[in-house]
């Protein structure tokens, strides 16, 4: 910790994929949690740029004067408050009605810090809430009597998370729970309050810090999407290829066994909520199977997105996985019970989070929650319905292999697409696709959920977005180009499009629709742009298999291609059904 | 004494993120290039963990240098 300015000055040094600012209004002094953010953030590639407010001045740099933060122009705002912040508490001999109206007090000065950043701004906001007290006058009545603190603070808690919820660009940094997990009394530090206006001890600060980068990451795309498995003692207990499927330990026999049921009950909410399974075992895969046909097995085979199970070396089978499943390593995280296999995936692949869990299955869930790996901003009905659509691919690949021809298997899929301007019903699902997809992603430019919405707006440009269902389900909302007009040319800014949908002739069907929202708007000609990065590897000939043509390529592999329309448009698109979009 | 001394230069050089600097007992907030009042607050920081004390409120607002502190830190290891 002490090293902190040291590896500042070096991480600063090393290229970031992306560039924020980051206003910090604060109720307490804020540099150490900034200096810990930074950190945090230049190891994910994040570079930010911090503007701090004057010391206790959120409220009146956000609503009184808020000059210097639209002058800043943050792509977030953090309101970094506390319960030493708490303007009023509810007096000791509180009524009911008396605490309804602390609360809503309290409750109201800070919407209007949400309401005025959202018009100077027009940002995301992240507000911590607000930690429990560090005394507790009436002991356990506290939380209970109108006029306990704790009483306050939770219930204060609870106003801001409904505002949250029903605000997309209020995010809560969870404070309360930050303290509870770090323990009050190692929370607080008195001392350096009082001496230097700090909320709390070094390490705390750190955990605060913690929470905010992963909240950040996760805005920007960064949060990894898939769990990585272990079998043997990590999901049961036992070697199944020496003990048997029938010796396994799972269920609820012995302690161990209720241990592993846990952690599989777990591995299954994750999965509920989006993130992907995925097997990666050295075992004879037949015996792996009847692993989880055991009938205490909370996880069944149909849970798993991917199962590489061989005697492959590890790392090989990661590697497998993630291009099975068409996501980037980055996006994996590794759970093995050995730590020889650990370290070898760990060296080989160091994209790959590897998080040291240890060899007890009851600690793994708690190890894997600290690293805060699969944080989510929001919880779209997409996500939860993504596990089984990346199922549905698997069993559209069986039946790929039917077909006499790759385009009888494309009429098979009975698709239809929904291609229509960008509308207000979906444009945090437009925001968050623009924030995190990486492969086929021409320019990987990334906007905020506002700025969408002003370019959806602005009669320059042309917004598309697509949807796609086909026989095996809805993918949702898959793709997204937006062109910025000058005269009679469009500027290709945006084209991408989620990679579960890779190969279906969506981008074709993106391609004629564009094509007919130009001549609306006379427009003859329109450049594309292809910005290499990493990642996006996969779309460097995207323009060339639209017929672009080629203007000019750039030593760093960039390249502008330009479609003439003036000498005519023959439709591209044969596969897929668009369904016209009623207007209005 | 001189151990302290020793053992607070690498706090000094870490926080500072200076590997040039040496203080001496006469050293102070002013004298040393960097020490400002952020430094200030990590040096503290620093110096309670690693030597497991901590400094009561008013002990250090009087401090005049570097000595000064070194004397309060030997006061507060001896009573431990």
């Amino acid at each position: 910790m002490r090293k902190c300015r040291s590896l500042l000055r070096e991480m600063r040094q090393q290229p970031a994929a992306l560039e924020i600012r980051i206003a910090i209004l604060g109720g307490s002094t804020t540099n150490e949690v900034a200096d810990f953010l930074e950190l945090l953030l230049l190891e994910q590639g994040i570079r930010p740029a911090f503007h701090h407010s004057e010391y206790n001045k959120y409220f009146e740099e956000s609503v009184l004067d808020p000059s210097a933060l639209t002058k800043f122009r943050p792509d977030l705002v953090i309101i970094y408050t506390s319960s030493v912040n708490i303007q009023s508490f509810p007096p000791l001999e509180a009524s009911e009605a008396d605490l309804e109206a602390h609360v809503a007090a309290e409750h109201t000065r800070f919407a209007a810090i949400w309401n005025s950043l959202q018009s100077a701004a027009g940002c995301l906001v992240i507000q911590n809430n607000f930690e429990l007290p560090d005394d507790r006058l009436l002991g356990n009545l506290d939380c209970v009597h109108p006029g306990g603190r704790a009483r306050f603070i939770n219930q204060l808690n609870e106003e801001f998370a409904r505002e949250a919820s029903s605000r997309p660009r209020l995010l809560i940094n969870d404070l309360n729970s930050i303290a509870a997990r770090v323990g009050l009394a190692n929370f607080h530090d008195a001392r350096r309050w009082f001496r230097y206006k700090l909320i709390c001890s070094p390490q705390s600060t750190l955990e605060i810090a913690k929470s905010l980068a992963a909240i950040i990451t996760s805005t920007y795309g960064r949060s990894r999407k898939c769990l990585v498995l272990d079998l043997d003692n990590t999901l049961w207990g036992g070697v199944i290829g020496d003990d048997g499927p029938d010796r396994i330990r799972i269920g609820k026999e012995t302690p161990e066994a209720e241990a592993y049921t846990a952690f599989q009950q777990y591995c299954l909410r994750l999965r509920e909520r989006g993130i992907l399974l995925a097997a990666c075992s050295k075992n004879s895969e037949a015996i792996a199977r009847q692993g989880f046909e055991h009938p205490d097995s909370i996880l069944k085979l149909g849970h798993f997105s991917c199962f590489k199970v061989n005697w492959e070396p590890k790392h090989e089978n990661v590697k497998a996985i993630a291009a099975e499943l068409n996501i980037g390593l980055d996006s994996l995280v590794f759970v093995d019970d050995n730590p020889a296999e650990r370290a070898i995936v760990a060296a080989q692949l160091p994209m790959v989070a590897v998080p040291e869990v240890g060899s007890e299955v009851a600690d793994f869930a708690r190890i894997l929650e600290q690293g805060r790996y699969f944080e989510p901003v929001s919880v779209s009905a997409e996500d939860l319905e993504r596990a089984s659509q990346y199922e549905s691919n698997a069993r559209r690949a069986l039946e790929q292999a039917q077909f006499s021809s790759y385009g009888e298997y494309l009429d098979s899929l009975n698709m239809s697409a929904e291609i229509a301007p960008f509308r207000a019903v979906y444009m945090e699902r437009i925001a968050q696709l623009i924030n995190k997809t990486n492969q086929f992603n021409l320019t990987t430019r990334r906007y905020t959920l506002a700025e969408v919405e002003k370019i959806a707006a602005d009669p320059d440009y042309v917004t598309l977005y697509g949807r796609l269902s086909d026989k095996f389900g809805d993918n949702g909302l898959i793709s997204v180009v937006i062109g910025r007009g000058e005269g009679r040319t469009l500027h290709l800014d945006v084209w991408l499009m989620s990679c579960r949908v890779l190969k279906r002739d969506m981008e074709l069907a993106m391609l004629d629709s564009l094509v007919a929202a130009c001549h609306q708007k006379n427009i003859t000609e329109i450049y594309g742009y292809y910005i290499p990065t990493q990642k996006n590897e996969l779309v460097r000939e995207h323009y060339q298999n639209l017929g672009f043509e080629l203007l000019e390529d750039d030593a760093r592999g960039g390249s502008v291609w330009k479609l003439k329309l003036s000498g005519g448009y023959s439709v591209r698109n044969t596969h897929i059904q668009v369904k016209e979009l009623v207007h209005g | 004494m001189v151990e302290i001394l020793e053992q607070l230069q690498p706090i000094f050089r870490d926080v500072l993120d200076n590997p040039d600097v040496r203080i001496t007992r006469e050293s102070s907030a002013a004298s040393v290039p960097g020490w400002d009042s952020l430094a200030h607050i990590n040096l503290v920081s620093a110096i309670e963990h690693e030597f497991r004390i901590r400094f009561a409120l008013g002990e250090l607002e009087d401090l005049k240098n570097v000595g000064e502190m070194i004397d309060l830190m030997e006061r507060k290891l001896v009573k431990k």
